[in-house]
């Protein structure tokens, strides 16, 4: 396998798993259009009432197309609360199947039951994104073949290039028909919408709905919808939907996260983005939820309506649509119950498909269409590239989500972050591995200083009489240095255990094994 | 070196951004063994060996095993934690394990805006660590209530630390320290620590008489004389029993040092055996007794600690009140409750527009040589002119533009 300088310097492979890959070129290099999309193929529906129940996972198991080496995709609805992966997971091995691709939206820690399915070689590798313990197993190189990581719109453009083909789509519905019409707005375990799986649904070989919550025909709304649909199996629980909420999604009490929040919406104030129609992305993570807070109360000092918020619907959000400072959220998950209410009983709250939202290979997305983008980061560098992924010992514990997409849309991507986490430093030479490109990076806003990349002139000129804490991402690294001291390069091993694909399908950066 | 030396202690805790050290003597031969375990190992863990290592070399000490669990400790924790177990090991330090004391931040200064006064625990390097960031008038770090017995001797090599220490923690806040009561076991050493570190202020708990007040002042002056400390460290007294309210101001005068008296209401409702209410009445007035102690000395009043951060409108209304009756400023426990009592101290738009207007008045009256002043149909007399101009000098010092108000 031959390793090739990408446009920013890093050496990426020119295959991976036998698949050839191209290096990274810039942020819109690829920019062609008129490439046929890889298509599942044509079924056939006879007319009379079709009956796609069928009672159980063993006795769905069955009936589907099951093979070694086959791909099985899932949605990130449930979030922490999902009992579906690793329950199919487990059937799959016990049945002796092996080599399996696994193509989730995300991973949460309860799925780190699927650890030793790993070790043993029944999942080959995950296509998609990971967190916590599933990330370190792959960084520990537990999985046979190399991962890939992908945005939520770069996952839509490996499915509709064929770069990812998904052979069964299992997809959790809170509510679904037996024509296999689903939503996650209904019944017990309502969890928001099922837009993460509706590209699935369209292009598998075999989408399969799993509901613990079979309804009259039709079922309305329908997120997902019957004519995609093979199979619809019911088992007694697809997940808890109390645990939608974890770490990411609670409103911060850290005085420091709330004061980095209040320095964002302040920078947002000043560069003249406070008015209205206001546009933004409502991403995870204590920061953005308190940015929010900090927005909202900004627009209603001055009297002014957001139009959109884009996202993960959460309560703060759903405070703004009610009071009337916000007049939508398009949203393709919630982070809490409240959000789960409120877009089912709100016509202005609206669930949005990784397509629509994300996708840059189609005829627009809604990420580009945004105002303000404020998104965490584990490290920024220099030249204000930014990682999500991996710590700066090089463990991979995060996913990408739709950070690289916001970043490419917004008309202003803030990064916000502290400057340095325990004694680790946020501000690096170089980042551990590269999420995002330093291009689509605008401002990087911590509790020690706030750094405009110098290629928004037009921002720095508009700040230049703030009483904020700005200066150059030099100074700030050398501050938070002094403080920190300088930490010690980590040495990881030559072997890629992932690699980070741009949303063109380029290969952005490697993730290498981590020694132990 | 000391002949008695335990064979095992320890200092510390390994909690976020702070470190667990423990001592072990070693028989003649061992050597000096440092072991790290560090949430931060792959980054730090050679620098935290080399640190602590040094250190022990410095010091002559021969045979000793030290075991660090950290878990992001700056250094300055670090030597805090290492310089308080040594020393209760018996070994003896003669300075600070720090090096090169910094005093560019000592500067007490009477004339202060004091509208938000925030404790910090003194034992918690975390929460001190960014401190300064939230612009809080001053900062509290506390020997006293928020530090348990077994911590205080640990607690006074942190907050030395952080004084003197070359990063400014603390940002452009005022600086100061509560100690002990000297009438308990812990004050005396409170104070040989931490004056020669050169706080601004030192927050005095529990005074009840003006003795109180002199006797502290008598060791503060000479540890100044011994350590050769260019300026006078100031004083704040802090009220908390019916004893010194009704004794408030001979505490208030019994020190030239003193630049405000405080109010505690926990303690002051448990001495006086009732429950502290939302809305104060038990305590309203006792603090307006304090009130008047402290403007008869000549110097400020600052409320007691508003204790529930969640509820933002009471510590709105609390504030409202404390300022309606005198004071000056309020005792904060968490950040986010600096921004509203700033805005509740600042001067309102329609206050500055008058006194704006007052002062143009006696300008005008001045050039056209009238004695008598007007504005509009009122007579302005002296104590107007003089609320005027203090209301202008409140709102140049908080930093508002005068012609349009804005408080951050």
């Amino acid at each position: 396998m031959e390793m090739i300088k990408n446009a920013l310097g890093r050496m990426v492979p020119s295959e991976i798993n036998g698949r050839p890959v191209k290096p990274y070129a810039g942020a819109f290099a690829d920019m062609v259009s008129g490439k046929r999309k890889a298509a599942p193929p044509i079924p056939r529906c006879f007319p009379g009432r079709v009956n796609k129940v069928i009672n159980g996972l063993d006795a769905a198991l069955d009936k589907l197309p099951l093979r070694d080496g086959m791909c099985i995709s899932f949605h990130h609805h449930l979030r922490n609360g999902d009992y579906l992966v690793n329950a199919v997971v487990e059937k799959l091995a016990q049945r002796g199947f092996k080599d399996i691709v696994l193509a989730p939206t995300a991973l949460f820690p309860v799925h780190d039951k699927l650890i030793p399915y790993i070790e043993s070689g029944v999942i080959s590798h995950v296509e998609g994104s990971m967190n916590g313990d599933v990330g370190r197993a792959c960084s520990l190189g537990k999985m046979k073949r190399t991962a890939t990581l992908r945005s939520h719109g770069g996952r839509v453009r490996a499915i509709q290039d064929g770069d990812l083909h998904i052979d069964i789509a299992f997809i959790g519905a809170s509510a679904a028909d037996c024509y296999g019409n689903a939503n996650g707005v209904l019944g017990k375990s309502a969890c928001g919408p099922l837009s993460y799986s509706n590209v699935d649904s369209l292009y598998a070989d075999c989408s399969v709905v799993i509901t613990d919550n079979l309804v009259p025909f039709p079922c309305i709304p329908w997120s997902i919808q019957g004519g995609n649909i093979n199979y619809v199996v019911t088992v007694d629980s697809i997940g808890d939907p109390a645990q939608i909420v974890s770490g990411t999604t609670k409103l911060t009490k850290s005085p420091t996260q709330l004061l980095i929040a209040e320095y964002a919406a302040r920078f947002v104030d000043e560069i003249g983005y406070i008015r209205e129609g206001l546009s933004f992305q409502a991403g995870a993570g204590g920061i953005s939820l308190a940015f929010n807070v900090y927005l909202a109360e900004m627009m209603k000092k001055k009297g002014f309506t957001a139009s959109f918020a884009h996202g993960g619907g959460n309560t703060v959000l759903v405070k703004m649509l009610e009071e009337g400072a916000l007049k939508y959220i398009c949203e393709g998950q919630c982070f809490d119950l409240d959000a789960v209410r409120s877009l089912r009983e709100n016509d202005n709250h609206v669930e949005s498909t990784l397509s629509i939202s994300y996708n840059y290979h189609a005829k627009g997305c809604i990420a580009h269409m945004l105002d303000i983008g404020v998104l965490g980061a584990t490290e920024i560098d220099l030249n204000f590239n930014v990682n999500v992924n991996t710590h700066s010992d090089g463990l991979l514990l995060h996913g990408t989500g739709g950070f690289p997409d916001v970043a490419a849309g917004s008309d202003v991507t803030i990064i916000t972050a502290p400057s340095f986490r325990k004694r680790i430093p946020i501000i690096r030479e170089n980042v551990t591995t590269v999420t995002c490109p330093g291009e689509l990076i605008d401002v990087v806003v911590t509790e020690r200083g706030i750094c405009i990349n110098p290629k928004r002139q037009d921002l720095i000129d508009k700040t230049k009489n703030s009483k904020l804490p700005i200066m150059s991402i030099d100074q700030l690294m050398d501050e938070v240095y002094k403080i920190t001291g300088v930490p010690e390069k980590v040495e990881l091993d030559d072997k890629i255990v992932a690699v980070m694909e741009w949303r063109d399908g380029s290969m952005l950066d490697v993730i290498r094994k981590v020694k132990t | 070196m000391s002949v008695n030396i335990l064979d095992r202690v320890a200092a510390g805790k390994a909690d976020k951004s702070d470190v667990l050290i423990v001592c072990h003597k070693k028989e003649a031969g061992h050597g000096v063994k440092v072991t790290v375990k560090s949430s931060v190992r792959a980054f730090f863990g050679k620098h935290i060996e080399s640190l602590v290592a040094r250190k022990i070399n410095e010091l002559q000490i021969t045979d000793i095993l030290v075991e660090v669990d950290d878990n992001g400790a700056l250094d300055f924790a670090i030597l805090a934690r290492l310089e308080a177990a040594l020393i209760k090991m018996g070994h003896n330090v003669t300075k600070p394990l720090l090096d090169d004391a910094c005093f560019d931040h000592f500067n007490p200064d009477f004339s202060r805006l004091r509208r938000s006064r925030l404790y910090i625990p003194g034992n918690n390097p975390d929460l001190i660590i960014n401190a300064g960031l939230f612009g809080a008038d001053s900062l509290i770090l506390d020997l006293e209530d928020s530090v348990a017995p077994e911590q205080k001797f640990d607690t006074r090599f942190m907050i030395r630390n952080i004084l003197t220490c070359k990063n400014n923690f603390l940002g452009a806040s005022e600086r100061i320290v509560r100690i002990n009561p000297l009438s308990c076991e812990y004050g005396l050493a409170d104070l040989e620590m931490i004056v020669p570190a050169r706080p601004d202020i030192i927050l005095i708990p529990k005074c009840e008489t003006a003795d109180d007040i002199i006797k502290i002042e008598k060791i503060v002056a000479k540890l100044e004389q011994s350590h050769g400390i260019p300026k006078q460290i100031l004083f704040m007294p802090l009220i908390e029993t019916a004893r010194g309210v009704i004794n408030a101001y001979k505490i208030a005068t019994a020190s030239k040092r003193s630049v405000a008296l405080c109010f505690g209401a926990e303690d002051f409702t448990r001495d006086i055996g009732c429950e502290r209410t939302r809305d104060g009445k038990e305590t309203f007035s006792a603090r307006c007794s304090i009130v008047y102690a402290a403007k008869a000395a000549g110097i400020e009043a600052i409320d007691t600690v508003f204790s529930d951060i969640e509820d933002s409108e009471g510590l709105r209304k609390s504030t409202v009140e404390a300022q309606s009756i005198g004071f000056c400023g309020k005792g904060l426990i968490h950040p986010g409750q600096i921004r509203i009592v700033h805005e509740v101290f600042a001067p309102t738009t329609e206050q500055i527009q008058y006194a704006n207007r007052v002062m143009q008045a006696i300008e005008d009256a001045k050039s056209r040589g009238l004695g008598v002043i007007a504005l509009g149909s009122k007579m302005i007399d002296a104590p107007v002119v003089e609320r005027a101009r203090k209301t202008l000098e409140l709102a140049a010092k908080m930093g508002i533009d005068t012609a349009k108000k804005e408080v951050r």
